[in-house]
């Protein structure tokens, strides 16, 4: 299969968020998704067009589920997947960021996965190293894949992404894939609300093109998408929310809460979930939830990201 | 190099700004064994002394050498980011011959023998003259009152806790009621510890989409009412020594027009600035307070202009790779701007907002007033400290030329417009472009 030559070459050297990509450049990689969902749903689930190329996934916080999920999708392309995590690293030694970019690159990677607790930490090491780089979360800024990923699941359920109501729920202060899904929902023609309390929202909230609000009831009502964050138990002690038990009372997604929704909404939540904290486990397991298809679609997305990026057309037209 | 230049020097033809008495014209000055013998249009009644050295100055403006209330600098302890030399030279080439060290050095100068070290250190290396600010509190821990008395008999100029805002109002305001009875200035930057706590840059839709924590204006603003109102209890000589927002402003306008003995400070980034221009995560643009909105930066210029704010400072603050290669949260606050602080001011008084005099008298006349030591005039007298400029030369700084120890500028590749082309301390010449 050489769907390769079938999409647009995407136009970018790296993806470390979603702003600065066009509804195009979104509608490419969601296309291009679809086709390696077909793939990882094959008995054989390998494409070779990676071959050769080295990926390095570089973890600079603990996250079990995104790193397998880009070593799979990296694996699946053909790739060598090399991961880098912080408790082998030189990191805690003392090094720089910085430093172990440039070591990292001087061992000629094709590709970097990065996720650093730091904003900016994928855009620093895209500018010192040679190859692409893909964010996989830098700090409360951006998680992009995350959100195509999202979106990926969202097209595949409704047919589509413009017009649809989406509703993101919970601690959007902290959220990296609150941020991402605003923009990429707002490119996509999407209708964007958060929901949650004020002390959980960014200071500037209002000018970020979204509807705020305070209260499930009002912000869920005839919504095509519900979106749960997840909440730190940290909140508690910075005093941002009082207790679980309140949260769970007024933020957390039940299905009272969910009966104001459109009755065809969507469940998302981007994991690890905390049942009984942001989401009632008969809701996470009920039938509107799509948060095992995230899982899934994740891994396609990261393929179809990482196969746009590398994509060897680049270096043809360079050439040329 | 403190030795006064001894002899007779003219300086013929140049534009003479001195704002101790609104002059602004073209005339003469004459320095005799290291003072001001005469300024003006008329100093050249009596002709050319005998054996008089003649500078020829057409086209170029003579005024006040700097007074710079806010210097950090790494000596004793940090020697590497800044040597009180290397400031001094940096001081020079900016048109700054007195600058006030801040006592955030390691070990801090909350003590005699650090006051005696700093001023030994100058006389002995630097080409400027040093002069100490003192702690208030000692270790700048916001607790234990420095022996306020000692240290100013000792040569400390002010007392400041540097960066450290003191939280407890109690020794705030114990401070400055004991500051009062020796007649000593205490200067405080006003940030609320935990308002601003993981803050990394202002409060607002940039901080928002970047998904950093903000710092509100409101950190600024509270501590400092807080001080005010202490002010106005002890009447303590107080000054808001950085102040960044429009209700800052606004407070110490407030106070002034009850009567206050208070003054305040804004540095040259946050009048030339703004968040914007921290961009792509530029660590050099970090600074504390953090740079602000745009209606901030215009409201820091009216309160220049109206003279609510008396002082521009650099609030030179040098830091190596080690402390600003760095993600952005991670890396460590402040800019160098010692040697930019004259050409980045000039932009305001090109762009019309402020007249130069206002300037020299805001980074010059003010600040010695203020600190009680001799400068920031050209009258008869005077000690021989002024700088001379083309205040039209078109130049571009080059971040490598700085003679900063460190290279962390704000104003990287910036386009100015005039530039210092002499500096002279005490009659001898310090710098020449």
């Amino acid at each position: 299969m050489s769907a390769q030559t079938d999409f647009p070459i995407f136009p970018h050297r790296h993806l470390l968020g979603m702003a600065g990509l066009s509804y195009p450049d979104i509608e490419t990689l969601l296309d291009r998704a679809d086709t390696d969902v077909d793939v990882s749903r094959q008995r054989e689930k390998k494409k070779s067009v990676l071959r050769g190329r080295t990926q390095i996934n570089l973890f600079f916080e603990a996250s079990t589920r995104t790193q397998a999920s880009f070593e799979l999708a990296g694996k699946r392309l053909g790739a060598d997947v090399m991961n880098m995590s912080v408790a082998s690293s030189s990191v805690k030694k003392g090094e720089t960021l910085i430093d172990t970019a440039m070591t990292l690159n001087a061992m000629r990677p094709d590709i970097l996965i990065i996720r650093h607790s730091a904003a900016g930490a994928a855009a620093l090491l895209s500018r010192k190293v040679g190859c692409s780089v893909i964010n996989a979360g830098d700090g409360a800024h951006e998680h992009p894949t995350q959100a195509l990923l999202d979106a990926l699941t969202i097209r595949r359920a409704k047919g589509r992404l413009d017009g649809l109501t989406v509703a993101i729920c919970g601690d959007i202060l902290h959220s990296r894939v609150a941020r991402s899904n605003i923009i990429l929902l707002n490119t996509m023609g999407a209708r964007v609300r958060v929901v949650g309390p004020s002390t959980l929202m960014p200071a500037a909230i209002a000018q970020m093109g979204v509807e705020v609000f305070t209260s499930m009831k009002e912000g869920l009502k005839d919504a095509d998408v519900v979106m749960m964050l997840r909440l730190q138990r940290e909140r508690m002690t910075q005093a941002l929310v009082p207790s679980v038990r309140e949260y769970f009372r007024h933020y957390g997604l039940d299905a009272a809460k969910l009966a104001l929704a459109r009755p065809d909404a969507l469940v998302m939540h981007p994991g690890p979930m905390n049942r009984g904290v942001e989401i009632a486990s008969e809701i996470a397991d009920g039938p509107q939830s799509v948060i095992e298809e995230q899982v899934e679609m994740g891994v396609a997305m990261r393929m179809a990201i990482i196969e746009a990026l590398l994509d060897p057309r680049k270096n043809e037209s360079r050439a040329a | 190099m403190m030795t006064p230049h001894q002899g007779t020097a003219v300086y013929q033809n140049a534009r003479i700004v001195d704002p101790t008495h609104g002059h602004d014209g073209v005339g003469t000055l004459i320095v005799i064994d290291g003072k001001i013998a005469a300024a003006g249009a008329d100093a050249l009644n009596q002709g050319v002394p005998d054996g008089a050295e003649v500078h020829d100055c057409t086209g170029l403006v003579i005024v006040p050498g700097l007074v710079d209330m806010r210097v950090f600098i790494g000596e004793p302890g940090g020697e590497h980011r800044e040597t009180i030399a290397s400031a001094s030279a940096a001081a020079a080439a900016g048109g700054v011959t007195s600058l006030v060290m801040m006592p955030d050095t390691d070990p801090v100068i909350d003590d005699v023998a650090l006051v005696e070290f700093v001023l030994r250190t100058a006389r002995e290396t630097a080409i400027t003259r040093v002069f100490p600010a003192a702690a208030i509190t000692k270790g700048l821990r916001g607790a234990e009152m420095t022996e306020i008395g000692i240290l100013l008999d000792a040569g400390a100029v002010c007392f400041t806790d540097g960066h450290q805002t003191i939280a407890n109002a109690a020794v705030m305001r114990n401070a400055m009621r004991y500051a009062k009875d020796f007649g000593a200035m205490i200067a405080h930057e006003t940030q609320d510890a935990d308002l601003s706590a993981g803050g990394v840059m202002n409060e607002g839709l940039f901080a928002s989409w970047l998904g950093f924590p903000g710092i509100p204006r409101e950190a600024e603003v509270l501590p400092l009412e807080r001080d005010l109102r202490l002010a106005a209890l002890t009447g303590a000589n107080y000054h808001a020594a950085k102040i960044s927002t429009a209700m800052s402003a606004d407070a110490i306008r407030a106070a002034k027009d009850k009567g206050l003995a208070v003054s305040a400070g804004v540095s040259i980034n946050h009048l030339s600035l703004n968040e914007n221009d921290v961009g792509e995560y530029r660590t050099f643009f970090k600074l504390s307070p953090p740079l602000r909105h745009e209606d901030d930066r215009q409201a820091m210029i009216e309160a220049l202009r109206d003279g609510t704010i008396d002082v521009v400072v650099s609030s030179h603050d040098p830091q190596d790779v080690d402390t600003k290669r760095l993600p952005f949260s991670e890396s460590a606050d402040g800019a160098v701007g010692v040697e930019t602080l004259l050409a980045a001011g000039l932009r305001l008084v090109h762009n019309g907002d402020v007249t130069l005099s206002r300037l020299i008298e805001t980074m010059s006349t003010t600040p010695a007033r203020l600190l009680g030591i001799e400068a920031g005039t050209l009258q008869p007298g005077a000690c021989a400290d002024f700088t001379l400029l083309d205040i039209d030369m078109p130049w571009v700084l080059d971040a490598n030329t700085l003679h900063s120890r460190s290279k962390n500028t704000a104003f990287e590749d910036a386009r100015f417009t005039g530039r210092v082309m002499q500096t002279v301390v005490a009659g001898n010449r310090v710098y020449s472009a």
